[in-house]
């Protein structure tokens, strides 16, 4: 039974929303979580790929949730040449159903109260601070009042723009997704593969997620520049007939990932956002496992605190920007370097990969050079430019 | 002006359009979609960003 106040109403119960449900309980308020579908976990719209490290460091990882260890990583450039790299770090493939649906209970298990099929309609405002939601549930609408309102509502999140925050996705910024997890697939389970080529992807690349022996998660993103030419539900489709022609279409999914530059402002009085709904993906990646559920987390913690001084004011809640400014600066880096990326063309691509064939294996470590000289010094990207031409 | 023409059967609800939409126009539920024709613009976002062309832009509405 929904109560008619709460101290914290959560929107969204994906990542996100359950860590920062949980969180928000386990401090000790009481809180809601409204998801609008009708079961956590479902659909999965999400390649389901995260760093075993970064997993642990936020919970005590559960067997169930992993459908595959991941050890290294290949590249296709355009031609078909492909590079296999050395991987700095294990990886998993997830099993979101489950594991979403775990993060759930146990925001449940600490307190809050979760319901399905609930849709947030709109905001609730007193003296123009955002004091709950207004919602449907199961057809019986109902105002909720809340002290503090988490949005973690994902990319089709409006809670923030409810309440004057510019949330909106700039079109070149939002990835436009197709991914099908298929069977009965000639791969190698243990390497994930990602395809860069503008006939293949455009301002994008396809990945192949292994799920199993012989299953995986296929898809890929084309950037907003090209979605209008180059719908992802077609560019899927040639690929998978072209290069798995015996493969089994188990479940398609779409989507879109906002690979945007942070936000200017990730709170409002009386709101936090999290997650997609705050743009906190990796741009070049496009992943955000990881960052919803440390934002969730930090966003919960953060409502807590306010309640307790009884300030619920932007100003307190910028508490939450201020601790999530190191990721900010990291998104920032990233969204550089997925700018270059994405402008390179098909024959740019080519020539990297081959200069990174003649290197020895041990030495492609693409992705830790990116990261370790980038972060550290942007400017760098030139430098290692010439490394590979 | 003409607001984007909208096939159910192609929509996947997976709410892309909604957050590139510059207005706020879009309501999504978990298996209804709807453009509010008094806040679109007709900018053509959502029909850019659609990853299953459920979304079109024509001048012919009507006949539909």
């Amino acid at each position: 039974m929904i109560e008619k106040n709460y101290d914290v109403v959560v929107v969204g119960g994906g990542p996100a929303g359950s860590m920062a449900a949980r969180a928000a309980a386990h401090a000790g308020s009481t809180v809601a979580l409204f998801e609008k579908d009708r079961e956590i976990g479902i659909p999965v719209r999400c390649a389901e790929g995260v760093g075993a490290k970064a997993l642990g460091s936020l919970l005590e990882i559960r067997p169930e949730w992993i459908s595959q260890r991941i050890s290294g990583v290949r590249f296709i450039a355009p031609s078909g040449q492909s590079v296999d790299m050395a991987n700095d770090e294990i990886g998993f493939i997830l099993n979101r159903k489950i594991f979403d649906a775990d993060l759930a209970k146990f925001a449940g298990d600490s307190g809050a109260h979760i319901f399905t099929k609930t849709y947030v309609e709109g905001l609730f405002f007193q003296d123009g601070h955002v004091a709950g939601v207004r919602i449907n549930h199961l057809g019986h609408r109902m105002t909720v009042e809340a002290k503090i309102v988490i949005g973690a509502d994902g990319v089709e999140s409006r809670v923030g723009r409810w309440a004057g925050l510019h949330t909106q996705t700039p079109i070149h910024d939002m990835e436009s997704c197709a991914q099908v997890t298929a069977g009965n697939l000639e791969i190698e389970p243990s390497l994930i593969t990602f395809y860069f080529s503008h006939e293949i992807a455009p301002g994008g690349y396809l990945w192949i997620f292994p799920k199993g022996p012989d299953i995986a998660n296929i898809g890929l993103g084309v950037s907003g520049e090209y979605s209008r030419e180059h719908k992802p539900v077609e560019l899927l489709q040639n690929f998978v007939h072209r290069h798995f022609p015996r493969a089994v279409w188990l479940s398609t999914v779409f989507g879109g990932v906002p690979c945007s530059k942070p936000l200017e402002s990730l709170v409002a009085d009386g709101l936090l956002l999290a997650g997609d709904a705050a743009h906190q993906t990796n741009p070049l990646t496009g992943g955000g496992i990881i960052s919803g559920m440390l934002s969730g987390k930090l966003a919960g913690e953060t409502a807590v605190k306010a309640i307790r001084t009884g300030d619920l004011g932007r100003h307190f809640l910028q508490e939450y920007e201020r601790q999530w400014q190191p990721e900010a600066e990291k998104q920032e880096k990233f969204y550089k370097i997925k700018e270059f990326v994405f402008n390179l063309r098909d024959k740019d691509f080519d020539q990297i990969a081959a200069a990174v064939l003649s290197l020895p294996a041990e030495k492609r470590t693409l992705v830790n050079i990116f990261r370790k000289a980038l972060i550290k010094k942007p400017s760098l990207i030139f430098d290692i430019l010439k490394l590979f031409t | 002006m003409t607001i984007p023409y909208y096939r159910q059967s192609q929509c996947d609800f997976c709410g892309t359009c909604v957050g590139v939409c510059p207005e706020n126009a879009i309501e999504l539920a978990e298996t209804t979609l709807v453009i509010l024709e008094d806040l679109c613009t007709a900018c053509m976002n959502c029909v850019i960003i659609c990853p299953t062309a459920a979304l079109e832009e024509r001048d012919d509405r009507k006949e539909l």
